[in-house]
């Protein structure tokens, strides 16, 4: 966060933000369709680092089961879309499962706007009931972390078995069209990625105005002391609980970008091991800071990519070794490493009482 | 700032690890690969998008790591051999087969991405992969878009037929169907259902109840388990609450060793209850243990014993490169067929375009270690022999029955009247 | 009614096995605050230690030995994941005291890599633990069979238990470890080495989950990702009941352990799992710490 008084530095962060989102929305010139899709799938990722960072990095509060809100995204996106490639007819998996009746609950998704509506709304509503228990109840920390963890257990369980419903391990797959479009044509998976670059810039301005508004600072008290804000007259609940609904509705978005540019939503993206993964690219790329999220959901992603690509046969233990060396020898991420820079030092300093990284409450 | 130092060195570690990942060769042979910015950098010698020079570039896509690596790496490694044997007779066409192996983590989403990569990035001329029906269903639509062409391995509950895959796997009526009418006949009519809750299992059980109701049979029960699950005690509990004659059993991976192992400790063993499995090969009973196997029996369209001319060598050159100690099984041999009959098709084509390719595969005969195998022209599957087989304590199959000849694919069941409404609006 | 005594015995098997798993996360969670997410890659290591010894076994000892494998497996297992503990915890866990989300992730990076490097060693493929002959079969009662091997895992876990009860609260080095764990500036200015205190408590939790995965290559797979079937149960177990408090984990196992057997015995399998889960969530809205809390005066603990 800069700081209103040094305005040089602040010019610099600006500048620096003008050419990652001019870099950004140039990246189509530069690289091949293959690499720019995969390029768009990492923006969506970031847009639930962004989300996840809210909650993590500035209420103290780990969610590893945002890989839930993410599919749930995910799947609103994928129904309209399935709905659409039918053509009035029932979707092919439901005709396997023995299915004779459209189910009531796919009809509204026919519609697009619905389909948006329900990406975003269907994840922050659950999030406000499941944080409209925990909260309330003062459930916080690894109980929280693990309560989430159910929830995914559930979630993905669910999904799975009821395969007549939702395509089972399968997912939703097999759908080209979006508006009459081909979702394969390069022309309209260039417009998908400004799309995505736009809204995650939009998401991440939005973040920006939160944490750094009233709402935002009463979430750093929070973190830093849930019992002082509560004592000074604060409900921390309802901080807690608007914020994990936002941040599990960004995570929505994110979903309904990845359907977009992968083609396929399955179970195993809400599964443990992609809600872990979210968490990985936050922590890697430096909680507390919004820039960091998005860093490193994208540097993330590429090191996955290029080591499998690599490496097919042993990419595992590099990732694995990053985590680990990551974790002990950056505890701020990649995002503390400018800290490391001369002009910058002083800003940290400066930071450092309202943005040191204690989280007392987990 | 003390540790300031460290710090940027940690960065700079971090820096070269992944700018060794973007120069990395692949592990394997030589071969392609890619930076970010979408420019390639050759190792093996041939420049240029298409498959010039005197390569030919084929892609390896299976689950290498999560859990579904324990059957797929194996697989891998049969293609692998396949590919070197024919290197090793002159390649085809006269050139070199180079493999671009790819990991798809267990992971559907990862399976499309990296069929995508193949494809336009590395411009595969076929790609060889996939083992659960999911991770195909999920590279399907990447395979029509972009016109590649799929060689899937592994048997499948049917119901599909892109123009852009070949099935060397069993279809439907090349195992179960057949399966089902032997257990009947032999057997016993009351049949229980166990399978692991996804797709395969799900659809398999309900063309098998339909071929009950017909057939003279009866269901005792249908459960499904998770994935993963390895707890079997309950549903061990309601086997035997239903007193079925027969266990059909579709269970996937792990939960097969946990289901067999928990049923042989619970008392019941294979003279008291038969159970057929479909997803239980050599490899799965060396995982098992054939003590716990002996007795059960499986259906599948080749097995280490079978014994034909191609299978003897084809066993000793697995073992030679891989270790004794390793088996082969069906899937692992279905991979292996299918890099031989693209390699025959590309010769018949002298092209490997796709569309030619497929053209020339039409009718293609080989000689496979699994006795003769053709592939049927009109719906891209392979005309396969079914054998029923028995394990046996030393882990291997002994083979009860086959059905002769190979029996012609028929992935939507159209040659059965009870399979309609299965089979309806395709 | 022998359905009803089966499923009982069932669901209390369950809970063993539940325990068995649980009981190394409840000294390195439950004590130390570690959120350890390895402890499924040290229950594989335990399998994968029996199966080397059984491997020993079968190429240089008399074939009419080749029982008592097991008999040896298990304390190897505890010897090597105590071994692999041990070294976790100096190379890695001490510098992440205090922070145990970090933790978590820096123990996920550790799993993947002995998940891979299992998968380097042992081949991807699930490798075959032929169980001791002692322990097949099983004891008969009316129309009910009990097999042995599940007899055993409940009285391997019930010696694991006593074990644990009489080191932690019973024996010196025990003392030791519950004063670093309740106040670790007092007990280091008592003139307790916390640093020798730490790496041993983590490294007997880890050595508990080897003898838990030596234990499961009885009744389960032994492969490379074994370790992910239990890793969630596991937690669900110390956190259902209590952190910290040994007997809770032991009351956690039998709830889960119980409702479990019940629920897939009325329902179906994924119809149970989610009934369990949906419980336990319900379960701690109403006991936000557990079935037994640790009691505290603290506000922020």
């Amino acid at each position: 966060m800069p700081i209103r008084k040094l305005s040089a530095q602040r010019l610099w962060l600006l500048a620096a933000y003008t050419a990652a989102a001019a870099l950004l929305f140039c990246a189509p010139l530069m690289l091949s369709d293959f690499r720019l899709n995969l390029l768009a799938k990492f923006l969506a990722y970031a847009i639930v680092a962004l989300g996840l960072d809210l909650i993590w990095g500035y209420t103290g509060i780990l969610s590893l089961g945002h890989g839930v809100f993410f599919g749930l995204g995910g799947y609103a996106m994928a129904m309209y879309l399935k709905m659409d490639a039918s053509g009035g007819k029932l979707p092919d998996f439901m005709d396997w499962s023995g299915l004779t009746k459209l189910p009531w609950f796919w009809k509204p998704f026919e519609s697009l706007p619905f389909a948006i509506a329900a990406g975003i709304l269907l994840p922050a509503l659950l999030a406000l009931i499941l944080g409209f228990f925990t909260f309330r109840n003062r459930i916080r920390g690894v109980y929280f972390t693990i309560l989430t963890q159910a929830l995914v257990i559930i979630t993905t369980t669910l999904f799975i078995g009821q395969q007549a419903y939702t395509g089972g391990t399968n997912g939703l797959t097999g759908y080209s069209k979006l508006f009459g479009f081909s979702l394969g044509s390069p022309e309209t998976k260039r417009w998908l990625y400004w799309v995505t670059v736009a809204l995650l810039i939009g998401a991440f301005l939005l973040c920006r105005f939160l944490v750094k508004s009233r709402f935002g600072k009463v979430l750093r008290a929070i973190r830093d002391g849930e019992n002082r804000a509560r004592f000074i007259g604060y409900n921390p609940a309802i901080y807690q609980m608007v914020a994990f609904s936002f941040s599990a509705g960004l995570a929505g978005l994110a979903g309904m970008l990845f359907v977009l540019h992968v083609g396929i939503i399955s179970p195993s993206m809400m599964g443990i091991v992609p809600s872990i993964e979210m968490v990985l690219w936050v922590a890697i790329g430096g909680r507390g800071t919004l820039a960091g999220a998005v860093i490193g959901a994208v540097l993330l992603n590429y090191a996955k990519s290029t080591f499998s690509e690599s490496y097919p046969n042993i990419w595992i233990l590099f990732m694995g070794a990053l985590f680990v060396v990551v974790v002990v020898f950056l505890p701020k991420g990649a995002a503390g490493l400018f800290g490391q820079f001369k002009w910058l030092r002083r800003r940290k300093a400066a930071d450092e009482g309202a943005d040191g990284v204690r989280y007392p409450a987990v | 700032m003390k540790g300031a130092f460290w710090k940027s060195g940690v960065f700079v570690i971090l820096a070269l690890l992944l700018v060794l990942a973007g120069c990395g060769k692949n592990d394997n042979a030589a071969s392609t690969t890619t930076n970010a910015d979408g420019t390639k950098t050759d190792n093996g010698g041939s420049t240029g998008s298409e498959n010039s020079g005197g390569e030919i570039k084929v892609g390896i896509l299976h689950s290498l790591s999560g859990t579904m690596a324990i059957s797929e790496v194996s697989v891998k490694d049969s293609e692998m051999m396949a590919i070197d044997e024919i290197n090793a007779k002159g390649g085809v066409m006269g050139k070199k087969i180079v493999p671009v192996v790819e990991d798809g983590a267990s992971d559907w989403p990862t399976f499309a991405e990296k069929a995508r990569k193949l494809i336009s990035e590395d411009k595969v001329a076929t790609v060889f992969g996939g083992w659960t029906s999911s991770s195909r269903k999920a590279m399907l639509p990447v395979f029509e878009e972009l016109n590649g062409l799929l060689w899937y391995p592994v048997q499948y509950e049917g119901l599909e037929q892109s123009p852009n895959i070949m099935y060397t796997g069993a279809t439907t009526n090349q195992q179960i169907v057949p399966a089902v009418s032997w257990l009947l006949e032999n057997k016993g009519k009351k049949f229980f259902l166990l399978g692991s809750d996804y797709v395969f299992p799900r659809t398999a059980n309900k063309i098998i109840k339909e071929q009950l109701k017909v057939e003279g049979g009866e269901l005792a029960g249908e459960e499904y388990t998770p994935l993963g699950h390895t707890d079997y005690a309950t549903i061990i509990s309601k086997i035997k609450a239903a007193k079925p004659d027969v266990v059909f059993n579709t269970l996937n991976g792990d939960s097969n060793v946990a289901f067999f192992k928990q049923l042989k400790d619970a008392g019941i063993s294979s003279g008291d209850l038969t159970t057929l499995s479909v997803s239980v090969a050599e490899e799965e009973i060396r995982g098992i243990g054939a003590d716990v196997l002996a007795g059960t029996f499986a259906a599948w369209n080749y097995y280490e014993t079978t014994d034909t001319p191609a299978n003897k060598t084809f066993v000793e050159n697995y073992k030679k490169k891989y270790g004794d100690d390793r088996v082969t099984a069906d899937p692992i041999e279905a991979g292996y067929d299918a890099v031989y009959l693209w390699a025959a098709a590309v010769e018949k084509a002298g092209s490997t375009e796709v569309d030619k390719v497929k053209d020339a595969a039409k009718e293609l005969e080989w000689d496979a270690p699994e006795g003769k195998v053709k592939i049927d022209g009109e719906t891209q599957h392979l005309y396969k022999t079914v054998r029923i087989g028995e394990v046996q304590t030393d882990g291997q199959f002994k083979e009860v029955w086959n059905s002769g000849s190979p029996v012609k694919p028929d992935p939507f069941l159209k040659g059965y009247d009870w399979a309609k409404s299965l089979s309806e609006g395709k | 009614m022998d359905v009803i005594i089966l499923q009982l015995f069932n669901g209390f098997s369950i809970s063993s096995i539940l325990l068995l798993i649980a009981l190394g996360l409840s000294i390195t969670f439950g004590l130390m605050k570690v959120i350890n997410m390895a402890h499924g890659e040290l229950i594989m290591i335990g399998a994968y230690t029996a199966y080397v010894v059984q491997n020993l076994f079968a190429d240089y000892m008399p074939a009419s030995m080749f029982g008592w494998y097991f008999a040896l497996a298990i304390p190897v297992s505890f010897a090597v994941a105590f071994v692999f503990g041990l070294v976790l915890e100096m190379g890695l866990i001490r510098f992440l005291y205090g922070r145990p989300l970090d933790s978590l992730l820096a123990t996920w990076g550790v799993g993947l890599m002995l998940q891979q490097l299992a998968r380097s060693i042992f081949g991807a493929p699930n490798v075959g633990v032929k169980s001791p002959a002692w322990l097949d079969g099983g004891m008969t009662v009316g129309d009910n069979v009990f097999p042995y091997k599940r007899l055993f895992i409940i009285g391997l876990v019930l010696v694991c238990l006593l074990v644990m009860y009489l080191y932690i609260y019973r024996s010196h080095p025990g003392r030791r470890m519950r004063a670093v764990m309740q106040n670790r500036e007092m007990a280091a200015c008592l003139g307790i080495s916390t640093r020798r205190v730490d790496a041993t408590t983590f490294a007997i939790g880890s050595g508990i989950a080897g003898i838990a995965g030596c234990a499961l290559t009885l009744i389960g797979p032994i492969g490379p990702t074994i370790g992910t079937y239990y890793i969630v149960d596991a937690f669900m177990v110390v956190v259902l009941g209590g952190v910290g408090k040994l007997v809770g984990t032991v009351f956690g196992a039998l709830g889960i352990g119980l409702s479990n057997t019940l629920f897939e015995y009325w329902t179906t399998a994924s119809l149970g799992k989610v009934l369990v889960f949906l419980c336990i969530v319900a379960f701690l809205q109403w006991k936000p710490s557990g079935f037994v809390a640790m009691r505290s005066r603290s506000l922020d603990n």
